[in-house]
């Protein structure tokens, strides 16, 4: 497609520079940057607001997973793993674990199941919280930043109460989640099962936090300003986004209701009562929308969880030194972000082989040069905004 | 009062030394206590305390600290920056604000001049701080800086207008142009003139607070777009200047708005006597209950685009100030 | 448009005059929240328990702990016994700039001398100072503290 002034000024109404005869401008969107979300730089040539094109440079982020991987064991990695993307802490480590409980052929226990399955969610409403924090301050309001935050602290105690971390919890083994304490004659007795009064304490965060994603709904969601900043911007049609690899509330802003949750079976989803919400229209404001109904639903899965949590034990029968047979797998899961996959090639020793990750943000991003074609420069903010990406994700 | 004071004061030229010095220490004063209010309201809005420690526990030190501590950074300018431009950009800004003190009336007779073209002097002279905006985006040698100072100047001059023209219904209601004159018209009127005016008041708001470049429309400052966009490159005392602009402007842009529209230093039921002692008072009540406005939309919503911003002006800002403008003049010749 | 305008005004009156439930602030240095019990915030090292065995210095991913030992002989017992060889800690450094706070080495000794306390004041001004020798990790003992008890 050729692109010059006059196919650019017919893909919006709105116009803002006047017909004269000026040059260009390379505005380097840099790396350091307070809405860029992390260390992202574009490379953008704009002429007065509108911009031309758009190229994103990444890598500022890199820390070598996939070759940490190769030099670390089992349980090193999994200390590891939720740093790749650090909003959602714990949702990271889930993937790795069940591939490799898949090549080893073990069954988890199912009171592990669930707990991994009730702080997954609350790592998806941890996540999808400080999207709602940041989202509107980059557009201007800056007051849901602090009622999203004050939120998510009581999901980060829960979190901390459970696995001693916020944001890496490392609360997971392969073949479960943490047993125990230590490997003493006394620590080996002391189980790090969910501590007292979690589920009393649990049961009312999700009581505030539905109080709370109602006090935003109405902040944010009746706001004419917004309204207008978000809808019809940046619209993503459903082909587009699947053949740029866009997933999770991104995809199904779009329309297309499609959840890792359901299609795959990592984690006991099949046992709960939820819906996936769907967006009509794939622009902006469609996935500000999945990502509350996203919240509410987990809050849903998380006191269903609660209430019919069964009892066991934590960790199936591993030995002490993990050693995974030969062997190579592919699991994906439903990161807050976006789809999360971990191919993991193994040749029998104490750590893999290859570990490639497929993160969820370098494929959503990908999308960035199509859409941001021909648009305002606010609504640069405005689409990476409400695309939810991390850099950690990114460049892993 | 001792009489060897008022004669000294009956010259001319010492009476206008005092008028100097009043309005120097009033801006600072003004703006210190305008910022220390925002900074403590948005924090009771956003479940947060606001300055704590400077000056006991409630935190009124807090701006004189920052002042100080703006006073006492290193004076950087860029090194291709236009200097003479880059220098005198802030004071640009600083005057516009400071000549709109002299027209507003405190009380019956404390004005510190009265002029008979009072309302006009006044928006005249608030578009000179259109221009030190320009003058800051364009010589900060910074592309961020001078996509602020282009969007500033689009929309500092399209928003002149709504702001002109929403004061002409007052105007035409009180039949004259001076600001006092203006306020004894509602005096007599026994009603502020907001009460039909309501059109033009609201109009005035939103166009004061595009002039004023804040929230909802401070698409120049756009901090998380440009990183303060015109005013990138500023720090230090230049930047004090600036800041102390933004927050005295909001002082006389409302100050103005109270006069026009809510009677300005009048409350019903007051004698003459009584308003020279208590009018200043009343006025700077009423001056901080539409600052208080303003503070809470500022964080309440977020920013315009700016073609919307644009859009908002030209298609219906003015077409309605001008019916207003119709509107009261049928009004005014029919009864 | 005007619902989010009512919820700034009533969330400010709220923490103006309802400060205790609203205010969701703490004035840090004078007020410190405590942590919870299991909260990973200094490992702390009981050195009798201590073997020298390595396991934590070879499973730390980052390798910040610094171990090194030496055999003590001990007297036997009862006359004409066996001679004891005694495992005996002469360092034993926890480097908390690069500890990634993961909590392996905790849980793979064998012999409960690595225990968690949810302490987190011990900022530095020099990068050197944040390597813990063995007494000081002996003194985090004092912090740890007792188990909570579990859920149901």
């Amino acid at each position: 497609m050729v692109i010059d002034a006059d196919t650019l000024r017919h893909m919006s109404e709105a116009s803002v520079s006047v017909e004269l005869e000026t040059e260009d401008m390379t505005l380097n969107i840099g790396p350091q940057h307070p809405s860029t979300h992390g260390v992202l730089r574009l490379v953008a040539r704009v002429d007065g607001e509108r911009v031309y094109d758009v190229k994103p440079v990444i890598g500022y982020m890199h820390r070598g997973y996939e070759k940490l991987s190769e030099v670390r064991t089992y349980p090193q990695i999994t200390a590891l793993l939720n740093r790749i993307d650090w909003v959602s802490g714990y949702a990271n480590e889930i993937p790795f674990m069940v591939a490799a409980e898949k090549l080893m052929e073990l069954e988890v226990p199912d009171r592990a199941q669930y707990i991994r399955l009730i702080l997954t969610e609350m790592a998806r409403i941890s996540s999808h919280m400080v999207f709602m924090a940041s989202y509107p301050l980059e557009l201007g309001a800056a007051t849901p930043l602090f009622f999203a935050l004050r939120e998510r602290e009581r999901l980060l105690d829960l979190l901390e109460s459970v696995t001693g971390g916020r944001f890496h919890p490392n609360f997971n083994r392969i073949g479960g989640v943490k047993p125990a304490y230590g490997s003493g004659s006394t620590t080996r007795k002391w189980i790090q099962d969910l501590p007292a009064g979690f589920f009393e304490e649990t049961t009312q965060a999700m009581v505030r936090i539905r109080e709370a994603v109602d006090q935003l709904e109405d902040l944010v969601a009746g706001n004419e300003i917004i309204l207008a900043r978000t809808k019809g911007i940046g619209v993503l049609p459903p082909e587009v986004g699947a053949a740029f690899g866009v997933s999770g509330p991104n995809l199904r802003a779009s329309g297309v209701k499609f959840d890792l949750r359901r299609a795959e079976n990592y984690l006991p989803y099949d046992k709960f009562d939820f819906e996936i919400p769907t967006g009509a229209n794939g622009d902006c404001w469609d996935r500000w929308k999945v990502r509350l109904d996203e919240i509410r639903q987990s809050c849903l899965i998380i006191e269903q969880a609660v209430a019919g949590i069964p009892s066991g034990p934590l960790q199936a029968k591993v030995p002490k030194v993990i050693k995974v047979p030969a062997g190579e797998t592919y699991v994906r899961a439903e990161n807050p972000k976006g789809e999360m996959g971990y191919y993991l090639v193994s040749d029998g020793g104490g750590g893999p082989y290859r570990l490639k990750i497929r993160s969820a943000s370098f494929s959503n991003i990908s999308i960035l040069p199509w859409a941001l074609e021909g648009v305002l420069v606010p609504d640069i903010i405005a689409i990476m905004g409400s695309l939810d990406f991390v850099l950690g994700d990114v460049d892993r | 009062m001792p009489e060897v004071v008022l004669d000294l004061f009956s010259n001319f030229w010492v009476a206008l030394l005092g008028k100097v010095l009043l309005v120097a220490l009033m801006i600072p004063l003004i703006g210190m206590v305008i910022g220390f209010a925002e900074m403590k309201l948005s924090a009771k809005m956003q479940n947060r305390v606001g300055p704590y420690f400077a000056g006991g526990r409630w935190g009124w030190a807090q701006l004189i600290a920052d002042g100080v501590k703006f006073f006492q950074k290193e004076d950087l300018i860029p090194a291709d920056a236009d200097r003479p431009v880059f220098k005198t950009a802030p004071i640009w800004v600083l005057v516009g604000t400071v000549a709109l003190f002299v027209v507003i009336p405190f009380g019956p007779g404390l004005i510190f001049r009265d002029l008979s073209v009072g309302v006009f002097y006044a928006l005249a002279i608030s578009s000179i701080s259109t221009i030190g905006v320009l003058m800051a985006g364009w010589s900060s040698a910074n592309k961020y800086s001078l996509m602020g100072g282009l969007r500033a100047a689009g929309q500092l001059i399209a928003y002149e207008l709504p702001l002109v023209l929403a004061v002409i219904g007052s105007v035409i209601l009180a039949g004259t142009m001076s600001m006092s004159g203006i306020v004894e018209a509602q005096i007599e009127a026994g009603y502020p003139y907001v009460i039909f005016q309501f059109v033009g008041f609201g109009i005035f708001m939103i166009a004061a607070l595009a002039e004023l470049t804040r929230i909802p429309f401070d698409m120049p400052i756009a901090e998380s777009e440009l990183v303060m966009g015109y005013l990138t490159e500023y720090s230090g005392f230049r930047f004090l200047f600036f800041f102390l602009a933004e927050f005295a402007n909001m002082f006389t842009m409302s100050a103005i708005a109270v006069t026009l529209f809510l009677g300005g230093y009048w409350l019903p039921g007051l004698s003459e006597d009584q308003l020279v002692y208590l009018g200043p008072i009343i006025l700077i009540a009423k001056v901080f209950v539409l600052v208080f406005a303003m503070i809470w939309f500022r964080w309440t919503f977020p920013r315009f685009r700016e073609d919307q911003l644009q859009t908002l002006a030209w298609k219906w800002l003015i077409p309605l100030a001008l019916v207003n403008i119709m509107v009261t003049a049928a009004l005014k010749v029919l009864l | 448009m005007l619902k989010g305008l009512a919820v700034t005004l009533i969330t400010m009156f709220k923490t103006i005059f309802a400060p205790g439930k609203n205010l969701r602030t703490v004035n840090y240095p004078k007020v410190k929240e405590t942590p919870v019990a299991r909260a990973r915030g200094v490992i702390a090292l009981d050195q009798e328990a201590c073997t020298v065995c390595m396991l934590c210095a070879r499973q730390c991913p980052d390798w910040c702990i610094y171990i090194e030992g030496h055999k003590e002989e001990k007297e036997p017992s009862e006359p004409g016994g066996r001679i004891k060889v005694r495992n005996t800690l002469d360092r034993f450094d926890i480097d908390y700039a690069l500890c990634m706070y993961c909590g392996i080495c905790v849980e793979v000794c064998p012999f409960d001398a690595l225990f968690w306390s949810p302490e987190y004041e011990y900022s530095e001004e020099k990068m050197g100072d944040m390597l813990h020798d063995m007494d000081r990790l002996q003194d985090w003992m004092k912090f740890v503290p007792e188990t909570p008890g579990l859920e149901k």
